[in-house]
């Protein structure tokens, strides 16, 4: 197929060794694309909503993951399909954008996948296809922001937030203990917030686990926790009203960058040798007291005898922070991070309120808190729980409602939850379609077919007859003109999305309309695929 | 669908979907659960673990944890119950089998109800429901002694006893239940277990086996020093007190005639006499340091007439500075700033074959030393495991006082009162309410089998007994039948309990929601067997 023929008529070779790749062209290549996108969605299909399951991971190494967050599953799945890791990508796009909705977006795209297969199949071009999803997904955004609402919280009134992140952590393991997570992770975000500009910097708020315990004992710390102890193991473990020295330059002899050598050839300059020695761990230690620390935190190790000078000092101190950790400190205690001992003075100390050491269980972990700061801007959110996976999943569950609790930070519509958003997109496009002319009139109806399919997906996981209660749910919002209504997961007894307090946040939505269409338009453009096949 | 899934993923790798997935995490988490079934209880057997590694070593153990740890699993749910059972080796210390058992029950009993097509969530909704009512009616029933000393000791004593009568050390369980309660309550709520410190010595029996009231350090004492030191005052130390090296990068001795390594040498020889010199400055009569110390110092310190002891590891100067009191010291400028460590007597002690070092009458009466004896280094590698066990159980009833009866008492009272809760609770839901009261009941079924009893029979009597409320019946494994536990004196921890019952319930759901096991391709080693 690659071959041309020249003037003369001998052939000639477009592609090269073209008999050592696997090349598949026109509608056949895009019935295999779509088909490797759809495998990808359906995996994923069954995690969605507060009834969806969990998937078990195992990776190259043998480690075993449960995870019920899209991004995070598609992450491990190590998937080798092109298309595939197009979906991938479009899955993680969604959770550096948005932070939720991974699993949304991928099921909202293998659905308008799925919907286009059947125009190809009627023949239609597929970029005209493409043209009439894209006028959808114009429609449908629009729709959303008419039927969002403005909902109103302060930093005194935060129900509502709590009430929105309680729907994202609905649907994972963490559940049972949706109400207390939902709370901290609303306060840890309105503590870092900027509430004037509207603007969360999630950096400052560091999410620390440690096995054991209960899911219940996690707590939101107003503060930093570090995973090191004291670097002499009679330091005292607790320390009020902290100044603390923040240094990134080792408790060592200097180690100058040039190569030189130190020559000793004379007993003089061997005794003086080991005098200086003797001064530089005097000097350093000294000019940390003369600053007024009372607790230093280094970035580097400490030589032994450097380390029994602090503590004959009585200046307790901390070895081997990690730069994240020791910049966290750093805003969260007003201090600054110093490289040289030379450079400390009084004002760039940083001042905590407590610092204490805290020990768990029956093995000898240590943390250390440092809590009460002087600009509680940094803080802390500790999971404790059964087994490391929990943890984990814990931790991404949280990283997801405080998302959330962002996105409503910086733009407080939201719509409704349940899938009573897609079904009213969904009336919205249908009947949009009707008076387009032309074959996209065809794929825009296609797209509303499409939309169904998240709230099919939710009544089936729920264990509802699918169908049924789509319809069902579907004739009611027409009748009653209310937007609000939705599938019920959880077996309330009203459909009403308002009363069930079920959320999503506008630009969660609107973000996962916009990234599925691209994303399918992307992969219907395709008509040529060209690998290397496997030597 | 085949062709989309077909190259979906890369050679090698594997997905499992729905049913199948749910059956291969059953299985490999009953698997699991079966393996250690049979150590459950005080008649519990033992497993025979024998390493891959070099030699082949040899454990023989009956701790959940410690069997498990050693496995190489590849399925990723029992993976799952290796892991609680680790936490709770951490966390708690013991019941590390009874969770994976009961982990396992709970999953048997889902199994059961999957098949009768009720959906996991629901499953899922019922096991938690069923666990919150469980946990309270076991913390009703919960007992607090604390305020009364004699008797809280008297609990603590029958925890101590409950947890090693399925150990090794059943045989003298008394004496090692009061060994062990004795080193922790001089802990005095602390809840520091370092400051316990267990010795092996092989030889003897393990009734041989004592506490002593002090610390033991398992050093020699350098040549012609004094072997025994009244009213010592110690130094305890971290620094090189072999050639002293200048530390100043870069550093090196380059010389130009033999003369001149000797003046070196004369002043390295000198100031390594001026750092003891200053050390004995200290007014101490005994020095132990970390790193070693070369017969050039130690030379002078036994002309000082200072006991110096060498090489003492991490472990053993940090309890050494815990109990006398000492600072752990690397510059010995300002002698009189330093925290010198006290106590009454050092002497070198004989334990069998081996001479130890012995301070007594120290600081901190917190501290004491458990020497172990006994005839292999098997035995005594399991009777540390087990005493481990006992002083970590110890330590969080010190810590959370409450105790509740054993001997199957708790299960099948927590089955009761779950009973009674899906008697009153509408929906699917019941279901597996009931299952879990099963799966609890399950429990003292595996104790009375393990002992080779009629279990079936002993259960249903137990089940009678406890329709009367208050009741403390139990199983007799002694006797073989249905006792009164309070009166045979055996207690478990609260703190362990709820343990067992959370974690296991956890683990449980976490493994029903799954419902895909997709198995990466295994990462390609290069073969070096």
């Amino acid at each position: 197929m690659a071959l041309a023929f020249d003037e003369f008529g001998r052939p000639f070779i477009i592609i090269r060794e073209q008999e050592q790749k696997a090349r598949v062209r026109g509608i056949e290549a895009q019935k295999a694309n779509i088909m490797a996108a759809k495998a990808v969605a359906r995996i994923l299909r069954t995690s969605l909503g507060p009834k969806g399951m969990d998937k078990m991971l195992q990776s190259p190494d043998g480690d075993v993951t449960i995870s019920n967050d899209g991004a995070t599953i598609l992450e491990q799945m190590d998937v080798d399909n092109q298309i595939g890791k197009l979906m991938v990508e479009l899955s993680r796009s969604q959770d550096y954008e948005i932070g939720d909705g991974t699993t949304g977006v991928v099921v909202t795209a293998g659905a308008l996948l799925e919907q286009a297969e059947l125009l190809l199949d009627r023949g239609i071009h597929p970029i005209r296809i493409a043209e009439g999803y894209e006028m959808a997904s114009k429609i449908a955004v629009e729709h959303l922001s008419n039927i969002a609402t403005k909902f109103e919280f302060s930093s005194t009134n935060i129900e509502p937030l709590v009430q929105t992140c309680m729907t994202t952590l609905s649907s994972k393991i963490v559940s049972r203990c949706k109400r207390k997570l939902a709370e901290i992770a609303v306060k840890a975000v309105l503590a870092v917030a900027d509430l004037e500009r509207r603007d969360v910097n999630l950096d400052l708020i560091k999410v620390e686990g440690k096995v054991g315990g209960k899911l219940e004992d996690t707590e939101l710390i107003e503060g930093i926790i570090v995973d090191k102890d004291m670097s002499h193991p009679q330091m005292p473990k607790r320390i009020e009203n902290a100044k603390i020295a923040i240094l990134t330059c080792p408790f060592e002899p200097p180690k100058p960058k040039t190569k030189h050598k130190v020559d000793i050839d004379t007993v003089e300059k061997f005794e003086s040798l080991r005098e200086q020695e003797r001064k530089y761990f005097d000097e350093m230690v000294q000019l940390c007291k003369d600053a007024g620390a009372t607790l230093v935190i280094c970035q580097w190790g400490f030589d032994d005898e450097a380390n029994h000078l602090l503590m004959n000092r009585g200046l307790p101190a901390v070895r081997w922070v990690g730069g994240v950790e020791l910049e966290l400190i750093a805003i969260a205690t007003g201090g600054r991070i110093v490289p040289r001992f030379q450079e400390l003075t009084p004002d760039k100390l940083g001042n905590a309120g407590l610092v204490r050491e805290k020990s768990f269980g029956t093995t000898k972990d240590r943390m250390l808190y440092i809590e009460q700061c002087s600009n509680s801007r940094a803080v802390t959110i500790f999971i404790r729980g059964g087994n490391k996976m929990i943890i984990e999943e814990t931790k991404r569950s949280i990283h997801d409602a405080l998302c959330v609790a962002r996105n409503l930070i910086r733009n407080n519509a939201i719509v409704y939850g349940g899938g009573s958003a897609e079904i009213s997109m969904s009336l919205v496009v249908d009947a949009a379609a009707d008076k387009i002319p032309g074959v996209e009139q065809y794929a825009m109806r296609a797209f509303a077919e499409a939309l169904d399919a998240v709230p099919m997906a939710l009544a089936e996981n729920s264990g509802l007859q699918p169908i049924d209660t789509l319809t069902a749910v579907k004739a009611q919002q027409v009748k009653e003109k209310n937007p609000h209504l939705g599938i019920d997961c959880n077996n309330v007894g009203t459909n009403d999305m308002k009363e069930q307090n079920v959320f999503e946040t506008l630009i969660g939505k609107q973000q996962q309309i916009l990234l599925a269409t691209q994303v399918v338009k992307m992969i219907l453009k395709i008509d040529d695929v060209i690998t290397p096949s496997s030597y | 669908m085949a062709i989309g899934s077909e190259n979906l993923f890369k050679e090698e790798a594997t997905e499992e979907k729905g049913e199948r997935a749910r059956m291969a995490s059953f299985i490999g988490a009953i698997a699991i659960a079966d393996l250690v079934k049979t150590t459950l209880g005080p008649k519990g057997m033992d497993k025979i673990l024998q390493s891959t590694g070099r030699g082949n070593s040899v454990t023989v153990t009956n701790d959940g944890a410690t069997i498990l740890k050693s496995l190489h699993i590849d399925n990723p749910a029992a993976r799952v119950l290796v892991d609680i059972s680790k936490v709770q080796d951490d966390e708690v210390g013991d019941g590390t089998t009874s969770v994976v058992v009961l982990a396992g029950e709970l999953l048997r009993e889902a199994e059961k109800l999957i098949a009768k097509n009720i959906h996991p969530m629901t499953i899922i909704d019922g096991y938690r429901m069923a666990a919150e009512c469980a946990r309270a009616a076991l913390e009703k029933r919960a007992r607090d002694n604390k305020a009364d000393p004699v008797k809280f000791r008297e609990d603590l004593l029958n925890i101590a006893m409950t947890t090693l009568s399925s150990k090794i050390l059943a045989q003298d369980k008394l004496h090692f239940a009061n060994l062990a309660v004795d080193a922790v309550l001089r802990l005095k709520g602390s809840g520091n277990l370092e400051a316990i410190q267990i010795i092996k010595k092989a030889g003897g029996s393990l009734k041989d086996s004592f506490l002593d009231e002090g610390f033991i350090l398992d050093k020699k004492i350098g040549i012609g020093q004094p072997k025994r030191v009244e009213n010592a005052k110690i130094l305890v130390a971290n620094t090189a007190m072999d050639t002293d090296k200048i530390k100043i990068y870069g550093a090196r001795v380059r010389v130009d005639s033999m003369a001149k390594i000797g003046e070196i040498e004369a002043a390295e020889k000198s100031k390594m006499r001026q750092k003891v010199e200053k050390i004995i400055g200290h007014g101490i009569n005994c020095f132990v340091n970390r790193q070693l110390i070369y017969n050039f110092p130690e030379e002078l310190f036994a002309d000082a007439g200072i006991l110096a002891i060498e090489h003492a590891d991490f472990d053993g100067i940090e309890r050494l500075a815990l109990v006398t009191g000492g600072e752990i010291a690397s510059t010995f400028d300002n002698p009189e700033s330093v925290r010198l460590g006290h106590c009454k007597l050092i002497e070198e002690i004989m334990i069998g074959e081996d001479k130890l070092i012995h301070f007594s009458g120290v600081d901190l009466g917190q501290a004491c030393t458990i020497i172990l004896r006994g005839a292999s280094s098997h035995v005594l590698d399991e009777a540390e495991r087990s005493l481990h066990d006992a002083l970590c159980v110890l330590q969080q009833t010190v810590g959370d006082s409450r105790v509740v009866l054993g001997g199957g008492w708790p299960e099948v009272l927590m089955a009761r009162h779950v009973d009674e809760l899906a008697r009153k609770t509408p929906g699917k839901k019941s279901l597996a309410i009931e299952s879990y009261a099963t799966a609890l009941r399950a429990i003292p079924t595996i104790i009375a089998d393990n002992s080779g009893l009629d279990s079936a029979e002993l259960v249903a009597q137990l089940r009678a007994e406890h329709a009367k409320e208050d009741s403390t019946a139990g199983i007799d494994v002694i006797l073989g039948a249905v006792g009164n536990v309070e009166k045979l004196g055996i207690f478990e921890s609260f703190k362990v309990k709820q343990a067992v019952l959370l974690s296991a319930t956890e683990a449980a759901e976490m493994i029903l929601r799954v419902d895909d096991i997709i198995k990466c391709a295994p990462r390609q080693r290069e073969d070096r067997m």
